[in-house]
């Protein structure tokens, strides 16, 4: 079987031009004839990308901002042509970089499906076909008459949505527009996601949420400075991401924050080991303990809390220290603060973990301040009878989240 | 269906693809035109007054002044009105289009089409307000006592399709302009005002002797479309030299605005 997508060496220049102009001037033009030409610079947003899809994949795109994901979305979409490469096709391609391209206010929701779909490449028959279907799945029956102006704005994503969700072209292209709507709907659209790929059509899939990746995609692409070393399993994509490439491994890290009207900011993170040292590395056996810094500048009441998450995505807890400071009264006065927290040994399974810290207000749910995706550790599974849950199993299973040493009872029965 | 992707190379006018969207012309048209006239009260009777309160304006200040200098073969009302039909094709039409890739640059950067659809179904739009227009024209070509004549079947398409080619060669080329240099925003609406002056929808092209007044206004791509137009409606034969030079005029700005959106149009989705 041929690939119904082949990326042939695919790069994309653009030339950056120091001055940061919106946009070019006739008066530009003609008064740079004049100028030397060093004030542009050429930037390579993709270098060399090559890979085949064979239909019936689905390809999740993975890598930082500015690595060159939409850039790619954009070639293969046919909005920008590429510097150098071929792509060869075979298939009809529909885009959803954006839901609801085309949409315009003061049509109503009826005209705008019609727009909306022909934009995307649908016939007209096809969305006769599916309109029924395409109204019901958006929820919005009621109205449909009604300008597109008075819709609220997860009425219109919905609507939107539910158009592109009837495309029935052989690739489809989807750019992080899976983050729409409520969480009923979300469920709604990773189904019908789900649906369209197990019927056979190739995806390729950008996202920030490795869930979402990791749930739609079989393959993976991992895309560091425009540049990849190619298709693989979408597990090792997402770890290369996390782990190999993108972040190294820090227990402690210093925050400079930006004190202007400030309430509360972040100084330091620590991740301590049981002997209180600063360690990236962490036993499976042995207590550990994050050490916060911070400062309230303003006196409010401040709440400490932190997300830890496994680096394929999955949110392991989300804590306050509230059961010692329900309303973060005791962090009241103006000051620099130490907030720690134990971990306990023998819960937290082997694995790649990072941290979320949030500052808060305990009372109104105020955001002080915030760090993503910081303090990178590794808890490691000592491999040994110290591992009281695991026993001497000599395999890790570092899929699970938890490996805690619970109660266990075990009597015999007499009967 | 097998398509490849590869940086520009030959030029071609991508008249298959067009054809394989086709759709989205209408769609694109219809979409100008309801929301062009949303909330309104008087929706599309602009496309009718327009014309007319300005045939009103001109006739009240020009007309006799201008009646009596050149001997007109219809009456002057009917002069301007038919003049007016055509110009707002081109005025609206070429309006429309230059600023069309701009207006519309968030679905050319998030998605791909045939980008002629859009300046093309810009100057569609106003074609619609022409028609609309035309049909009062013609009680009002009556109440003056003027009527058809023979050749106007074959003469009125033509006008109509040189107008809308003079429309899209220019519209084209400015809407490609526009993208990458928006001084074209400012310049259109004071070019096209200027232009108004140099052709004859006012005045005849024989009102001044002089050769150059008169050699611009054949070289203007606006006069034929015009001047084939109002010799569906007179009897006094039709000047061939005239309307072959603008006819040509309008052919070389067709294809220089063609081939310049064609090969500027992969960068669209970089520059707007």
């Amino acid at each position: 079987m041929k690939p119904i997508l082949e990326i042939q060496k695919i790069s994309k220049k653009f030339r950056i031009n120091h001055e940061q102009q919106p946009y070019l001037s006739l008066r530009d033009s003609v008064s740079n004839i004049f100028k030397s030409k060093n004030t542009k610079e050429d930037f390579w947003a993709l270098k060399d990308v090559s890979f085949d899809l064979m239909p019936g994949d689905t390809l999740g795109i993975i890598g930082k901002n500015g690595a060159g994901k939409s850039t790619l979305l954009k070639i293969l979409s046919k909005i920008t042509p590429p510097t150098s490469g071929k792509i060869i096709g075979r298939g009809r391609i529909a885009s959803l970089l954006e839901v609801g391209t085309g949409f315009h206010p003061e049509l109503s929701g009826r005209e705008n499906i019609f727009m909306n779909g022909s934009i995307l490449g649908m016939r007209k028959t096809e969305i006769l076909k599916n309109f029924d279907a395409i109204i019901d799945f958006a929820g919005v029956e009621k109205f449909i008459d009604t300008p597109l102006k008075h819709y609220s704005s997860g009425m219109q994503l919905r609507l939107a949505f539910a158009v592109a969700a009837f495309l029935e072209n052989e690739i489809l292209i989807i750019d992080e527009v899976l983050a729409v709507g409520d969480a009923e709907f979300q469920k709604k659209c990773m189904g019908k996601m789900d649906d369209v790929s197990k019927s056979g059509r190739t995806i390729i899939l950008v996202s920030h949420s490795m869930n979402a990746i990791q749930s739609l995609s079989s393959k993976g692409l991992y895309l560091k400075d425009g540049t990849t070393t190619g298709l693989t399993s979408v597990q090792t994509a997402v770890q290369n991401y996390f782990f190999g490439n993108e972040l190294e491994n820090s227990a402690y890290q210093q925050f400079n924050p930006d004190t202007v009207n400030k309430e509360a900011v972040l100084l330091e993170g620590k991740i301590l080991n049981s002997k209180f040292e600063i360690s990236s590395v962490i036993e499976t056996s042995e207590d550990f303990y994050i050490e916060i810094n911070w400062r309230n500048i303003t006196g409010k009441n401040v709440t400490v809390s932190f997300e830890l998450a496994k680096h394929n995505g999955i949110q392991v807890m989300w804590v306050a220290n509230v059961n010692h400071d329900l309303t973060g009264e005791k962090s009241k006065e103006v000051g620099n603060y130490k907030t720690t927290a134990k971990i306990p040994a023998n819960l937290i399974n082997a694995g790649e973990y990072y941290f979320r810290i949030v500052l808060y207000n305990g009372i109104n749910q105020e955001l002080y301040d915030l760090k993503y995706n910081i303090l990178n550790i590794s808890i490691k599974d000592s491999m040994d009878s110290r591992s009281i849950a695991r026993g001497n199993f000599t395999a890790t299973f570092e899929n699970y989240v938890l490996l805690p040493a619970l109660e266990w009872t075990n009597s015999k029965l007499d009967f | 269906m097998e398509f490849e992707i590869k940086p520009q190379s030959k030029f071609s006018l991508g008249l298959k693809e067009l054809w394989e969207y086709r759709e989205l012309f209408y769609f694109f048209t219809w979409r100008d035109v309801k929301v062009k006239y949303k909330q309104t009260v008087l929706g599309f009777l602009w496309a009718i007054f327009q014309p007319i309160i300005m045939t009103m304006l001109f006739t009240l200040g020009f007309g006799k002044l201008i009646s009596t200098n050149s001997q007109l073969s219809v009456p002057y009302p009917i002069f301007v009105l038919s003049g007016f039909l055509l110009w707002n094709i081109f005025s609206s039409g070429l309006s429309n289009a230059g600023n069309s890739m701009v207006n519309n640059a968030n679905i050319i950067k998030k998605i791909y089409f045939p980008r002629l659809i859009v300046p093309i179904s810009s100057i569609l739009v106003s074609l619609i307000d022409f028609l609309m227009a035309f049909i009062v024209f013609i009680p009002v070509l009556f109440y003056y006592g003027c009527s058809f004549n023979a050749s106007a079947f074959f003469l009125i398409p033509l006008s109509i399709l040189l107008a809308v080619m003079a429309t899209f060669g220019l519209g084209t080329f400015l809407a490609a302009l526009n993208i990458k240099y928006r001084d074209f925003r400012y310049i259109l609406p004071f070019f096209i005002q200027a232009l108004l002056f140099a052709t004859p929808v006012i005045y005849p092209i024989k009102i001044s002797d002089n050769k150059w007044f008169q050699w611009i206004l054949q070289l203007n791509p606006m006069n034929a479309p015009i001047e084939l137009f109002r010799g569906s409606i007179s009897e006094s034969g039709l000047n061939y030299s005239s309307i072959l030079t603008s006819i040509c005029v309008s052919l070389i700005l067709f294809v220089i605005g063609v081939v310049y959106f064609r090969r500027t149009e992969g960068y669209f989705a970089d520059l707007a």
